[in-house]
């Protein structure tokens, strides 16, 4: 119980710290900021930022819906624009742009977030 | 169905032949929502189509006649959006029912018309599989085939109608391009592949698989991201752009119905007034002619009028619907309605409340939630329709100078916006109370699609617009016609001496004058008495009661500007009162009728009636009293 308030505790002040984690992964860029915990749900993500779904956290029938709008377990999801406020966000995933509120990206659970590459 | 049962139910997308003889070929057009369902039924069928509810569920119904160039006639049946054919919703529900034949009020189609958005095939492919399964003759229409050219996206038609087992046409329903392979389908001339077994699944991740690897198979490269579409909404839903653009809309359409389109508006005035005088002239004096002429040609005229702004009103809602800008919209608001316990998916019903309540409230049948359905429909009579907007109109016109303020903005339109305004306020404080007590519910997660900007094309407003005149007329010609014929009656018996009597003293001055006593203490006179009875009926009735009692009441001058005579009869505080009596109450039967229908009872209806008229009564009583101190 102590534990777990400590870490998300952790996770909102110390952000930018690399604290160590037993689920830390290989980061490639070196770059001091992408070493932080690594996010766990589409709501960690900021625009342009890019990741893997995992798992989604909601009831049968709300978790239907958001499959065949894309939001597959293994889907690439990138964060886009969202609604002043930062609430609702639009998710590019599967070839469309599907907004979701904050409450509900929570739920969507993500693997890793890195950079888009930048295109010209 | 034959084809199916000989191979075993095997699932198979067995691509049959339409029997060759049948008179009228029922054929249902279906697809996921934004895949361009319905601009290719309009390509298709054009002007012939009507619109209806599927009996006993709140789902629309479009049907229309596609004739084909080889002369032959198809009747179209054009079904809701669904991204899968398990009955989860009623939308999916009625498109199963009605692709297994289990209606009996819609006949079995014969061949169905998949539509799919080729920008987006491999996910859009997932509804391929359980639509084939059916057995159906079906052809698979890649849709915006324009926009996947242009975005750089490629595919093998031929290698992606082999591995369906179905014919597959590459289209540009907005263009018309590529039409005539649908025609030949529907003539039955098409080529068709070879039939072949496709799996049936029921899990979304592995259909999304099978689409890939379908999609794969076929050289499917998808297009590069919308470009426009991104730096727009970069534009558009930038945090501080954003909501300006989004004021600004608001804004510039308001002030257009307003003020922009006065003369037009005078000029249908002057038609239906010159025509008047003509058939005034050209009919003897008589009981006949006055009921032509002051009961139905000013009743219905004085409704009339008030078209070209309606019309102009739904071409705005058009072109934002079609132009995609809607669903941002609905993004920008959604904070918003959280905060009155509502959620995004009820800003669409509302917004399309400021056209009818009655289209909104079907409309709510997208909300999932029961609760949050429920109290969409409860507070959407609150917006202000377009019904209100004449009585608006008139009465503001009559009290109001046109006077510009800040330069740009009239005193009338800031008037108009402060009524619509007040109308959102009550939406908003009602479902607050609503959803806070009664219809208190968990939350459901908000999911909107963002389709990629497009231009409206003109087939596809002008539709919309012929569409909503033949509603508009078609009250005007029932109802309003019928509301407007009755007050005549009553405006002209008793007889006494061979003479119809003062309007004062005839049956409707003495109904008016009944209820005079109740409307005293808002400002109101009998004649306006009359005219709030009658407005029960639908709301713009009143202008063509009032039109018609004052045409009687000054019969000298047949040309008794209705502006004049309302600033001669009601003070500034009892021209308030109305206003607020109007944006509050619940003066339409039909809404009154739709919510029964879609609640499943009387009920609800009943507890809204009185909820609204007392708010009505009320607020235009405090109205009429703080105007005093003014």
């Amino acid at each position: 119980m102590k534990k777990a308030r400590r870490k998300s505790d952790k996770r909102h002040l110390d952000k930018d710290f690399g604290v160590a984690h037993t689920e830390m992964e290989m980061q490639l860029s070196g770059n001091k900021r992408e070493s932080a915990i690594p996010p766990a749900s589409l709501v960690d993500l900021r625009r342009g930022d890019e990741a893997v779904l995992s798992e989604i956290d909601l009831p049968v029938e709300d978790a239907r819906r958001l499959m065949e709008l894309g939001f597959l377990p293994g889907a690439r999801v990138v964060a886009g624009q969202s609604a002043p406020g930062g609430d609702p966000r639009v998710f590019q995933v599967d070839g469309s742009e599907v907004a979701v509120r904050r409450e509900t990206a929570q739920r969507l659970k993500i693997h890793h977030k890195g950079r888009l590459p930048r295109k010209a | 169905m034959s084809d199916c049962s000989a191979c075993a139910g095997c699932g198979t997308a067995s691509a049959v032949a339409f029997p060759p003889d049948a008179a009228v070929k029922v054929v249902a057009v279906i697809g996921p929502p934004n895949s361009g369902k319905t601009t290719l039924f309009n390509r298709l069928t054009g002007l012939r189509q009507k619109v209806a509810n599927f009996p006993g569920v709140t789902v629309e119904q479009h049907t229309g006649i596609a004739e084909l160039p080889g002369g032959q006639a198809v009747e179209l049946i054009d079904l809701p959006g669904v991204y899968s054919l398990s009955p989860h919703s009623e939308d999916e529900q009625v498109a199963y029912d009605v692709l297994t034949g289990r209606r009996d009020d819609t006949p079995k189609p014969e061949a169905i018309l998949l539509v799919l958005d080729s920008t987006n095939l491999s996910r859009h492919l997932m509804l391929a599989a359980p639509i084939l399964a059916l057995g159906l003759p079906t052809l698979i229409i890649l849709n915006m085939a324009d926009d996947l050219r242009n975005r750089g996206g490629t595919l093998d038609i031929k290698a992606l109608s082999r591995e369906l087992g179905a014919p597959v046409a590459l289209v540009s329903a907005r263009q018309g391009e590529g039409i005539e392979q649908v025609h030949d389908f529907l003539a039955g001339t098409m080529a068709l592949p070879a039939p072949r077994s496709l799996p049936v699944l029921h899990d979304v991740p592995k259909c999304r698989e099978w689409a890939g690897r379908v999609g794969s198979q076929a050289d499917y490269r998808a297009p590069i991201a919308p470009k426009w579409t991104r730096r727009l909404d970069r534009v558009v839903l930038h945090p501080l752009a954003g909501p300006l653009v989004f004021a600004f809309v608001v804004i510039a359409v308001f002030q257009s119905i307003f003020s922009y389109i006065t003369p037009l508006m005078d000029a249908v005035k002057w038609v239906f007034e010159v025509s008047g005088n003509w058939i005034a002239t050209a009919l003897p004096p008589s009981l006949i002619r006055s009921l032509l002429v002051d009961g139905v040609w000013k009743g219905v005229g004085s409704v009339i009028v008030f078209l070209p702004q309606v019309l102009l009103l739904f071409l705005f809602i058009g072109i934002l619907e079609d132009s995609g800008y809607l669903a941002r919209a609905a993004l920008i608001a959604d904070r918003t309605m959280a905060r009155f316990g509502l959620q995004g998916k009820s800003f669409i019903p509302l917004l399309s409340a400021y056209a009818c309540a009655v289209p909104a409230i079907l409309s709510t049948r997208t909300i999932e939630n029961k609760r949050d359905r429920t109290a969409t429909i409860l507070i959407a009579p609150f917006m202000t329709c377009a019904a209100r907007f004449p009585v608006y109109t008139l009465i503001i016109a009559a009290f109001l100078p046109n006077r510009q303020l800040l330069g740009f903005l009239s005193v009338r339109t800031v008037a108009m916006i402060g009524l619509y305004a007040l109308g959102f306020l009550m939406a908003v404080l009602t479902a607050r109370v609503l959803k806070s007590s009664i219809l208190k519910s968990g939350r459901t997660p908000f999911v909107l699609e963002m389709p990629a900007y497009r231009w409206p094309t003109v087939q596809s407003l002008g539709l919309r617009l012929f569409d909503r005149s033949k509603v508009f007329l078609r009250r005007a010609g029932t109802v309003i016609l019928l509301v407007t014929v009755l007050l005549w009656t009553a405006a002209h018996v008793p007889y006494s001496h061979g003479r119809p009597p003062a309007i004062r003293d005839s049956l409707a001055g003495t109904l008016g004058r009944t209820i005079e006593p109740v409307i005293k203490p808002l400002g109101f006179d009998w004649k306006i008495g009359i005219g709030i009875i009658t407005s029960f009926a639908a709301r713009e009735t009143i202008i063509a009661t009032m039109g018609a009692i004052y045409g009687m009441d000054h019969p000298d001058s047949t040309s008794m500007d209705l502006q004049s005579a309302l600033r001669h009869d009601l003070t500034p505080g009892g021209a308030v009162a109305l206003l607020i009596f109007f944006a509050f109450a619940m003066q339409c039967v039909s809404t009154v009728a739709v919510v029964r229908r879609e609640t499943g009872g009387w009920k609800w209806p009943l507890a809204q009636f009185a909820y609204m008229s007392a708010l009505a009564y009320g607020g235009a009583f405090l109205a009429a009293h703080l105007m005093r101190f003014v």
